[in-house]
């Protein structure tokens, strides 16, 4: 098939960026949307030409590394769906695909399609995480996790932390991100213990990284590549309740 | 250079004791004065790191990725192994060291693999400690499968993503000490060369990738845990930044590479459908406990499934050869991946291969529709069929899915002693980085494994008692001459590569040097077919330092890493051929034409080749010298394996 590409080119953070068009001919439809890239890509530099820099690596669709807006969507308009796992039978010949980064204050570009991500990273170090050292932890089968709480915990861990749901959300914000990971451990006895602690220091280190506050509008659980549920975010803010009114403060 | 494996004395159960009771110590004051440098943060980089932050030591950690958490560890589905024998079925720790050492096909080093298996079940207690939600059963309690290789279920498991949970675990290890301050992160960095200094490591050069710079780093210690080299198949199940390049520079500043041409091919892939195809995609093996794998019996009814005149589902239950079944009723379709990989291969080249290409077989799941029903079959492999349908466009409820083989791991790495050191003196590497344990093939669900052991169970100790006589040893200033010159050559190869602005771009390289790989040193190698691919490889090398194009753009430039790794793949591919040359027989995944049974398995030479091959490198246009290490099997009898 034979495409229009409108893709956002940008030398660096601090350079001013510019939508360039490219027509591409003769694209296999079985191609990843990404393998159609690298055939752009292959063009440009046989031309001389500065390739189009954008993340990627697993390309089965569980790293997080890729994340493209396609015409106007976080990795496409196809549900539960990777930029990796798109394939090019999904457009037509003809068509014209405009290609964006990340749009989000929290998420600068770097170059082109690549945007740093590390908040994400900041916002685990706050406390994404059960404290335990290596070594004198009680046998696996100690302590029972009812079925129910464990494949819930695990629905809440599938996030792949591509920073979709920052981008879909009008205030760029990260609490489907956050509650994912705050759910995960408030439905295990394992993650109790921190609990009060972690969701206090995770929403505060939300609010010093820049990103919005949640008004409701769900695009984040509409455009989440793992279909990681909003009831996260409600967990979280019974959790955050709590502590609050629990009275207990952070660490 | 005299190769020591440094193996306590003493029965094979108690050497890890042992050794834990003898080793030096290091005092928490003087933990503080030692720099440790980690590259990678896959699992067992991440556990690496985050268990010497724990201790006190100075950790500085390096990725290639834009996170810690994006290593490529995170895409191991299936799950991992531990001797735990929750399933009541008779296993133990002695049991997984057989399956292990049987399974490697006795190539592997009985008292690593010993401890590796002794260490399985802690891992599962940390990782459920920090909370990764392993699968449990309606009692609370953790569940169990079955996996290639074994005859017991002691395989934990995440949905289809335990690689992501164990990752993501260690992950928050990590952060948690990135956090404290005891570990120093830096992300977007790739290792382009070892810093020796008096024959010990002691600092990296490192490229950031977003401004292009150089960078310098000293430590006391480093420890490589950058993965493995199957991209140098360029074709593989490995994510696309995975690479050689850091153990291929270690390998050039004295650490030997061993057993380089064990390689695996893992049987559950989805088929290759174009040129343009930039990896492939696997499916966890866990699919082979209820998928049944089959040919047409009939060559005339392959030949029209190809044609796509009729359909899989067109072809009666009496006209279909359960290939697996037949040849090996004990294991059936549970036989080891080297086996389930040959096997499709035999297949397909006598003409019963399917899809367009004749290369591809059958995995069916109808049975298991009949006998669980579609919810189980959804709630166990969901997330896979539905992978599998948005490549292929195929509904694997309905029609029976496609594979075919694919390169996936590597056995082979930097050869290492007991204590996961390398032959240069204070170089570590671990998983898939290292070539320990799993001698000429890996068993399903023991990558995940040991790459938890080596970091969060072995190296914290073995570790310990190297820094132990370095704590008089200062900071190290990164201003000394092999800084220096080792920084220079970094930038004389990358100015060397800009130079050439050839006409063919580092793909098609790429994919030529995969081709001549997988056509002759992948899955059936003969002596004609490498010592083809050694003269190709290296008409292809002097290729590529002719006429590859490289842009010269400043910063950022994502070709040039490319070619960086695909200059360093041009010399690997070359060992592994020779390697394959080298040793006369088949094990394991290393699978020589000449050497087979009568009925096509693999036939070992156990009196001429039961030995580690370790090369040391002479430069590139020279031959490496082979360095052997005799394999002892005082704890196991060496048989052919039998999986009927």
């Amino acid at each position: 098939m034979n495409i229009k590409l409108k893709i956002w080119r940008q030398h660096n953070a601090a350079a001013k960026g510019e939508f360039v068009e490219y027509q591409l001919n003769e694209v296999p439809a079985e191609a990843s949307f990404l393998e159609m890239l690298d055939i752009l890509n292959e063009q440009l530099v046989l031309k001389g030409d500065d390739p189009v820099a954008f993340d990627h690596d697993c390309r089965e669709g569980i790293c997080g590394a890729c994340g493209l807006y396609i015409n106007g969507h976080p990795h496409g308009k196809f549900k539960n769906t990777t930029t990796c796992q798109l394939h090019m039978r999904k457009f037509k010949d003809g068509d014209t695909i405009t290609v964006e980064p990340w749009r989000s204050e929290a998420f600068p570009i770097i170059k082109d399609l690549m945007v740093d991500r590390s908040a994400f990273d900041k916002l685990i170090q706050a406390g994404g995480y059960i404290s335990v050292h290596t070594g004198g932890v009680p046998d696996a089968n100690t302590i029972p996790v009812s079925k129910r709480n464990a494949d819930l915990a695990m629905d809440a861990a599938a996030c792949i932390g591509c920073g979709a749901c920052v981008a879909a959300c009008k205030n760029s914000s990260a609490m489907l991100f956050v509650g994912a990971k705050v759910s995960q451990f408030a439905l295990l006895p394992q993650g109790q213990i921190e609990g009060e602690d972690r969701v206090q220091k995770m929403v505060a280190r939300m609010d010093e990284l820049g990103f919005g506050n949640c008004t409701n509008t769900f695009a984040c659980q509409a455009e989440c590549p793992k279909n990681i549920s909003v009831s996260n975010i409600a967990r979280m803010n019974r959790q955050y309740l709590a502590a609050k009114i629990g009275g207990k403060k952070t660490n | 250079m005299e190769l020591n494996s440094n193996i306590p004395n003493g029965p094979l159960s108690e050497k890890w004791t042992k050794y834990k009771i003898n080793q030096k110590l290091v005092n928490p004051a003087n933990k503080r004065k030692l720099d440790i440098i980690v590259i990678g943060t896959g699992l067992a980089g991440a556990s690496a790191a985050a268990s010497f932050g724990e201790m006190g030591f100075n950790v500085k950690v390096f990725c290639i990725q834009d996170s810690p958490r994006r290593a490529h560890s995170i895409a191991a589905q299936g799950g991992i192994n531990a001797a735990k024998n929750y399933a009541n079925d008779g296993d133990s720790v002695q049991r997984l060291f057989n399956d292990t050492i049987k399974g490697g096909d006795y190539r592997a080093r009985e008292a690593n693999v010993y401890r590796l298996a002794e260490v399985s079940n802690n891992i599962i207690d940390q990782c459920v400690a920090q909370g990764v939600p392993f699968a449990r059963d309606y009692s609370g309690l953790l569940a169990n499968r079955s996996f290639g290789g074994a005859q017991v279920s002691r395989t934990f498991y995440a949905k289809g993503q335990t690689g992501q949970q164990l990752l993501l675990g260690a992950y928050g290890a990590l952060s948690k000490e990135i956090e404290k301050g005891t570990v120093k992160m830096y992300t977007r960095r790739e290792m382009l060369d070892l810093v020796v200094i008096d024959g010990r490591a002691r600092g990296v050069i490192v490229r950031n990738l977003i401004t292009g710079e150089l960078e310098r780093y000293a430590a006391h210690a480093v420890v490589v845990a950058s993965g493995g080299y199957g991209r140098v198949f360029y074709l593989s199940t490995n994510a696309m930044s995975s690479n050689g390049s850091a153990i291929w520079q270690c390998y050039k500043k004295g650490a030997c590479m061993a057993n380089p041409c064990f390689t695996q091919i893992h049987p559950t892939c989805i088929p290759v459908h174009g040129d343009y195809q930039s990896k492939l995609t696997l499916m966890s093996e866990s699919l082979r406990n209820d998928g049944r794998i089959w040919v047409p019996k009939d060559a005339e009814k392959a030949r029209l499934l190809r044609e796509g005149k009729i359909k899989a589902t067109d072809i009666p239950e009496e006209e279909r050869d359960y290939y697996l079944e037949r040849r090996y009723p004990a294991f059936g379709n549970l036989v080891p991946r080297d086996v389930a990989s040959r096997a499709a291969k035999e297949r397909c080249d006598a003409g019963y291969g399917v899809n367009n290409t004749g290369r591809a077989v059958y995995l069916d799941f109808k049975e298991a529709l009949q006998r669980l029903g579609k919810k189980a079959v959804e709630e166990k492999y969901g997330n896979l069929f539905e992978m599998y349908e948005r490549i292929v466009d195929e509904n694997p409820y309905v029609t029976p899915m496609m594979i075919y083989p694919a390169v996936h791991y590597t056995m082979g790495g930097l050869w290492v002693d007991y204590e996961l050191q390398t032959t240069v003196k204070g170089l570590f590497a671990a998983g898939e980085a290292n070539f320990s344990d799993h001698g000429a093939n890996r068993l399903g669900a023991s990558a995940l494994m040991q790459g938890l052991s080596d970091g969060y169970f072995i190296l914290p100790y073995t570790m310990q008692n190297y820094l132990a006589d370095q704590i008089n040893v200062p900071h190290f200033s990164t201003d000394s001459k092999e800084f220096e010159e080792a920084e220079n050559a970094v930038r004389q190869k990358i100015a060397k590569i800009l130079a050439i602005n050839g006409n063919t771009t580092v793909d098609t390289f790429h994919r030529r040097l995969g081709h001549i790989m997988w056509e002759k040193v992948g899955m059936a190698r003969t002596e004609q077919s490498l010592t083809e691919a050694i003269a190709e490889i290296k008409e292809l090398r002097a290729e590529f330092w002719q006429h590859v194009k490289v842009p010269k753009t400043e910063g950022m430039n994502t070709e040039l890493e490319k070619a960086l790794r695909v200059a360093d793949f041009l010399e690997m591919g070359e060992l592994i051929a020779r390697d394959a040359l080298m040793r006369n027989e088949s094990c394991g995944g290393h699978f020589r034409s000449e050497y087979q049974t009568p009925d096509g398995e693999a036939l070992r030479d156990d009196e001429h080749y039961a030995f580690v091959a370790a090369y040391e490198y002479q430069g590139v246009d020279n031959e490496p010298v082979l360095h052997k290490e005799e394999l002892r099997f005082e704890n196991v009898e060496l048989k052919q394996r039998n999986y009927k």
